[in-house]
């Protein structure tokens, strides 16, 4: 059983933490409750899977990840308290992809969408500037920085929207299920693409194949709790405790 | 063709400068008043909401049902967008859709687009929420009801209007005009209304709490009931006196200083160096050579801009 | 259906297209104007008129008939403009009997009929070409920079963006409606016109909600990259000194053309 989970393991946050949540609890306005004591904990450079069936949570949990929605609990990013006072700050620090791009991308063209964010940081235009460029490159995406976001594949929408969240050159990087509807090679661009970012990132996804591939650690969510937190190497070998959660071997 | 809104989208060349300018004035006036609403209500959560409520609408109008030899049943929205997000939201959604429509597609003229926002966009909003909302409290099916004729009088309304205007700019004839308006507009009016109803009547059952108490849609001001009385009931009064009596109204028309009785002047701002309104005294010859001056002066001013900034 | 659909920009390396989108907006602005301004029958100042669009045409490399080629959409229009005709009094040109009526076509009525044509037909011409040479994003800039309210040009922007979004959505949801309405042949389908508004209008409200939660999830990716209320907007547009000239050698002719048309 690779139930790794400890609760308050943590009492005082060093340094070197980018992420810790800690028992975080959350109904939403119709009664449903979403999350149940959730508690986590992220280093500088972890590169971390989470999943869990439909409606485990996952979605719920990374929205508190920068104050949209406000659990019960307590989150802090790099050592910072979640209040509502250093919300920008926040923001600035975890950049938040979601599941649907084209509610990711908003704006007419690539490059207004991919500026938003440093934009509404108050950054100067130069910097602004560059912060896009580097954030299309990073995403291998220059060439498409004045193209209309309506014309872009769905690979090419993830890709971007990854980039909108890196122009504000966040600390951590959380994806919900940016795999999901791709096709196979726009799927494999994207895994080359999460391998090489040198950020730490927290991922939620259903595509266990890419969890083996690309995660070291893997966080397992169900109906607003964690269920298991460790090497993914463990939690993939438990045959049963995947089909108990409704996940599967890849 | 003819049974879908389209014959409210006028095109440029259609309506004279005097009766655009004036309508952009109203339009403007309105619009004013509805941003500076907005802005105060509204939480910053609206911009998103209008903006996408405004591709909703525009998507909605493409959703047709077949009525008879080959003719079909349309959306224009106006109404429905004021019931769902309340008059001033609505009429900045509409009059996005209608900016739209101009640019990208032609369809609706840029000069006129004063016009057509106000035609299909502010009025339509006015009479939708106006009455719409003086029966709020009362039972579901009178509110559909009331929001089913509101739609119908909407575009009754749009057409009216559209045809007064056609009339003032010379275009066409006010006793053919106005029959033919109104009589098409009736029957695209019953696709708006029974669309409109079936629409608000989903969204009752499905998401109740967006229609209730405290929704934008309840939040509107009671004036708006006067606001929606008031149009409707030009539109109930004109209209039959207009086909009836079109001598009437274009006796109106010319006292007013619209119209000239051989219905000439009406559309262009500086024939023969004159000035509607003003006749053909000194003072419109020194006005179009204001305005001869202020164009030179205007070139002068970008020549010398061009020369200064870098190429 | 594919979104291509909508697109009306056409990309090519012409002077036009580079040419400030503030340019672009105003000229064609009071282009039209002048064109409304125009007195009936002033034949002289429309061929000019429509000479300074051939050679628009032209410089934007699309062809010489781009515009007329597409021009064609005001025309049903006309219909509404047809009383004029007969109801201008002037010197008869022709009598005719439609149904019931005996009509008269007179030289006032005729004259001014084809000059709101023509009006509206050279206006058209000049809208076509405005987004044929202008992305719409920079049309939507050309916008703010022209004073139009923040308020309504974002609005106009998210319109924009959506569009195809939720066109593709009224798409799936009309193909779902077509494959579940089978017909017998010869039998009319599908129920009473009551029946189908009320599909159409459950139609409308689906669509409605869809997008009301989408608007929710757009506002949560705007607040987690740091929107709290105000937009702040990037705008590359610098006019040049060609943009200047451009600007006021357009108004110059537009203006002289205005002179011809009261020679
Ligand atoms: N806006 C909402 N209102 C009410 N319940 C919600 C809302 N969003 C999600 N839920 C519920 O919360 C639970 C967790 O959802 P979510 O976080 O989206 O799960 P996951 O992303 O793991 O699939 C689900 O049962 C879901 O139905
Ligand atoms: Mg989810």
């Amino acid at each position: 059983m690779p139930v790794t989970h400890i609760q308050n393991q943590f009492s005082t946050p060093e340094s070197n933490d980018v992420l810790i949540v800690n028992e975080l609890h959350f109904s939403y306005p119709d009664g449903h409750i979403a999350l149940q004591g959730v508690s986590l904990k992220l280093c500088n450079g972890d590169k971390v899977a989470l999943v869990g069936p439909n409606g485990a949570g996952k979605s719920t949990l990374m929205l508190h990840l920068n104050g949209i929605l406000n659990g019960k609990g307590n989150v802090q990013i790099s050592g910072k308290q979640l209040t509502k006072d250093n919300l920008p700050s926040i923001r600035a620090m975890v950049g938040l992809v979601f599941q649907n791009p084209d509610d990711q991308l908003f704006s007419p063209t690539v490059f207004e969408d991919v500026a938003f964010g440093p934009l509404h940081m108050g950054l100067p235009e130069d910097e602004v500037r560059q912060r896009v460029d580097n954030a299309l490159e990073a995403v291998r995406m220059t060439a498409y920085k004045d193209r209309l976001s309506h014309h872009l594949s769905v690979g090419e929408k993830k890709r971007i929207a990854i980039a909108t969240v890196l122009s504000m050159n966040p600390s951590l990087l959380v994806l919900d299920e940016p795999s999901a509807g791709l096709d196979p090679r726009a799927r494999r661009t994207l895994i080359n693409l999460l391998r090489e970012l040198p950020i730490t990132m927290l991922v939620s996804t259903h595509d266990m194949a890419l969890v083996k591939e690309l995660f070291p650690r893997t966080i397992v969510m169900d109906e607003g709790k964690v269920v298991a937190d460790g090497l993914t190497q463990d939690i993939l070998a438990d045959e049963a405790f995947l089909n108990q959660h409704g996940l599967e071997k890849p | 063709m003819l049974l879908s809104p389209a014959p409210l989208h006028i095109p440029d060349g259609f309506l004279s400068i005097v009766v655009s300018v004036i309508c952009w004035a109203i339009t403007i006036v309105t619009l004013y008043f509805a941003i500076s609403k907005t802005n105060q209500s509204l939480g910053e959560k609206q911009i998103p909401l209008m903006g996408i409520m405004a591709a909703f609408i525009f998507a909605a109008q493409m959703i047709n049902f077949p009525v008879a030899g080959g003719t079909s049943g349309h959306l224009l929205g106006g109404a429905l967008a004021a019931i769902v997000l309340g008059p001033w939201a609505g009429m900045l959604v509409m009059t996005a859709v209608i900016a739209l429509q101009a640019l990208l597609f032609q369809d609706g003229g840029l000069v006129v687009m004063g016009a057509n926002i106000l035609n299909m966009g502010l009025i339509t909003a006015a009479i939708g929420y106006g009455l719409y909302r003086s029966v709020s409290g009362q039972s579901k099916a009178v509110k559909l009801g009331v929001a089913g004729f509101a739609a119908w009088l909407s575009v009754m309304a749009g057409a009216l209007f559209t045809a007064l205007q056609l009339w003032l700019s010379g275009t066409s004839q006010l006793n053919i005009v106005i029959p033919a308006m109104m009589g098409v507009h009736a029957l695209i009016g019953v696709g708006e209304a029974l669309i409109t109803v079936a629409a608000l009547s989903f969204i009752m059952q499905t998401r109740p709490d967006l229609l209730g108490e405290g929704s934008e849609s309840a939040k509107g001001s009671r004036n708006w009931i006067y606001a929606g009385g008031i149009i409707s009931l030009l539109v109930v009064l004109i209209s039959p006196f207009a086909s009836g009596d079109p001598d009437g109204l274009e006796r109106v028309a010319i006292d007013m200083g619209f119209i000239d009785a051989g219905q000439d002047a009406p559309y262009s701002i500086i024939p023969d160096y004159t000035l509607p309104f003003l006749g053909e005294t000194a003072l419109s010859t020194i006005l179009a050579g204001v305005v001869g001056i202020a164009v030179v002066g205007a070139i002068m001013v970008l020549v010398g801009r061009g020369l200064k900034a870098k190429s | 259906m594919h979104f291509d659909a909508f697109d009306r920009y056409h990309e090519k390396e012409s002077f036009l297209h580079k040419l400030d989108p503030r340019v672009k907006v105003l000229v064609t602005v009071i282009f039209i104007v002048s064109n409304a301004l125009l007195p009936d029958g002033a034949w002289l100042a429309f061929i000019f008129a429509w000479l300074f669009l051939l050679v628009i045409n032209f410089i934007s490399k699309l062809g010489l008939g781009f515009t007329v080629k597409r021009s064609i959409i005001a025309l049903p229009f006309a219909l509404i403009a047809i009383t004029v005709l007969f109801s201008i009094p002037g010197k008869p040109l022709t009598t005719f009997n439609f149904l019931m009526w005996e009509l008269t076509i007179t030289d006032a009525g005729f004259l001014r009929f084809i000059s709101i044509l023509v009006r509206s037909w050279l206006s058209v011409q000049m809208a076509i070409l405005l987004v044929a040479v202008t992305r719409f994003p920079d049309l939507i800039h050309a916008l703010e920079h022209l004073k139009v309210p923040a308020i309504l040009t974002t609005i106009i922007a998210f319109l924009y963006r959506y569009l195809f979004v939720m066109t593709d959505e009224v798409f799936r949801l009309i193909r779902a409606r077509e494959s579940r309405s089978g017909g017998v042949a010869g039998r009319r389908s599908g129920g009473g016109v009551l029946w189908r508004a009320k599909i159409a209008g459950n139609m409308v409200g689906q669509l409605f909600l869809r997008s009301f939660e989408r608007s929710d999830r757009i506002y949560n990716a705007m607040v987690a990259r740091g929107y709290a209320g105000h937009l702040y907007t990037l705008n590359a547009h610098e006019m040049k000194s060609y943009d200047y000239f451009a600007a006021a050698f357009a108004i110059a002719l537009i203006f002289i053309l205005q002179l011809i048309g009261r020679l």
